[in-house]
């Protein structure tokens, strides 16, 4: 049961994210808390890329939707990407998909070109 | 008692300063068996060699003996470390204790009776991963309504089992059976919205069975769908309904919908203990659940829902990991 976590500043307004691994009731406290040292601030954009993520429970799913209200409550913007079929039914299910910006894994692929 | 411990001491010292062989070693390893088990301080453990060591030595250099005594003053911090390890022990098991009440206060406070209808069987389970359930269900019925809520706290322990009071609090104040799910779904999702906090939230589904028109009414707050399973064509459908998991924004539109239900058709409702079950070749998909379901059908709605707990306890190899509920209507 592990967990991956890396944020890297692309620039001042802009952050991405790559999670890698298992997140359950084990490993998403320490999840939450690298989020949380994340400065937030008005127009700031992170995008979390969760292509390597192999399994979330619904913990997983309560870290992101408090980051979600967190940065959402500083103006800024949250993004998920690279979510497998198994993960976006997560979200779709939870209704989420509805109120969040969440692109499944075919978007990814386009985006990892240009990193 | 440290006497006792002294001469015994003593005997092993002698014996291994003469033959420095395994045995005697080992001897020394049982000792301190003892010595840990009648609470005896690494500092007093060193008094023992020294006072044993001059004993059996008279020859001892005076600069050796000194040594000893600043070893024991050395010792002294982990003694200390070992006393609050064993306070931090006991606190646990009172700990674990004081959960285990909580644990039974909740289940007789969240009890919910299954009820008795006419035209339905009503089968039932809910079992824990851990002490404390995230997992509610709660019914309500009159003569011929018979209303059903199956919850998942997201987030475990306490602060889930305290989320519950609440749902129940909400489902208290509501006018009974006949409530329409969406009213439901949007009076829990107003309190939990205002008294949650910001990475709790919950997920429950909310139908309504009435029994004089066999129709089944039915909304979701971000819940598993359940399953409908129609006898006459013999297959299974998901009972979609969108909507929002209740505590994360306060004005939500639930959808709702109604299936009218035959004889022997049955809707299965669970929570995701059920759908995010692992074996270890992976995850079990639905059609195992499906298929497994199926080839009880015929059985009660009661054994029914047992059968598929055992059954997927038995392919997760005994390890549930999470708290896990089903709950079957089956029309009579």
């Amino acid at each position: 049961m592990n967990i991956s976590v890396e944020l890297q500043k692309v620039d001042e307004l802009h952050i991405k994210g790559l999670i890698g691994g298992e997140i359950d009731a084990f490993t998403a406290p320490m999840l939450r808390e690298k989020l949380a040292e994340l400065n937030l601030q008005k127009d700031l954009h992170v995008e979390l890329n969760l292509t390597d993520v192999s399994y979330m429970d619904s913990t997983g799913l309560g870290v992101f939707v408090g980051f979600y209200k967190t940065v959402n409550a500083a103006n800024g913007h949250m993004e998920l990407t690279g979510l497998s079929s198994r993960l976006k039914r997560l979200f779709d299910i939870t209704g989420l998909v509805e109120i969040m910006d969440i692109q499944a894994t075919d978007k990814e692929v386009k985006i990892d070109e240009t990193v | 008692m440290p006497q006792e411990f002294k001469r015994q001491y003593k005997e092993i010292l002698k014996q291994y300063t003469e033959r420095q062989t395994e045995h005697n070693l080992y001897e020394g390893q049982n000792f301190s068996r003892q010595l840990i088990q009648k609470n005896i301080s690494p500092e007093e453990v060193i008094s023992i060699h020294k006072a044993s060591l001059e004993e059996l030595m008279p020859d001892l250099p005076n600069d050796v003996s000194h040594s000893f005594d600043l070893l024991i003053e050395v010792m002294i911090r982990y003694g200390l470390a070992l006393k609050e390890h064993q306070t931090l022990i006991k606190k646990q098991e009172n700990f674990k204790m004081e959960m285990e009440l909580a644990s039974n206060v909740q289940q007789t406070l969240l009890k919910t009776k299954v009820p008795e209808m006419n035209d339905l069987d009503i089968g039932m389970i809910s079992v824990p991963a851990k002490e404390m359930n995230g997992d509610y269900t709660h019914f309500l019925n009159d003569d011929t309504t018979v209303g059903i809520a199956v919850a998942d706290v997201i987030g475990k322990g306490i602060p889930a089992a305290l989320c519950m009071s609440m749902i129940k609090y909400g489902m208290d104040s509501l006018n009974g059976a006949k409530t329409e799910p969406v009213v439901v779904l949007d009076v829990i999702n107003r309190i939990v919205e205002k008294s949650v906090s910001d990475s709790m939230f919950i997920s429950m589904f909310y139908g309504t069975y009435d029994t004089s028109q066999s129709v089944f009414t039915y909304a979701s707050a971000g819940h598993e769908p359940p399953l409908f399973y129609c006898a006459k064509s013999n297959s299974f459908t998901e009972l979609q309904a969108k909507g929002l998991l209740l505590g994360v924004i306060s004005n939500v539109k639930y959808e709702q919908h109604t299936i009218t239900l035959e004889k022997d058709d049955f809707i299965v409702m669970m929570t995701d203990g059920v759908t995010e079950c692992r074996s270890k070749d992976g995850f079990i998909d639905q059609n195992t659940v499906m298929d497994i379901i199926e080839s009880v059908r015929d059985q009660s709605a009661q054994d029914m829902v047992e059968y598929v707990f055992h059954k997927l306890e038995e392919l997760q190899e005994f390890e549930q990991r999470d708290d896990f509920t089903l709950v079957i209507f089956k029309k009579k």
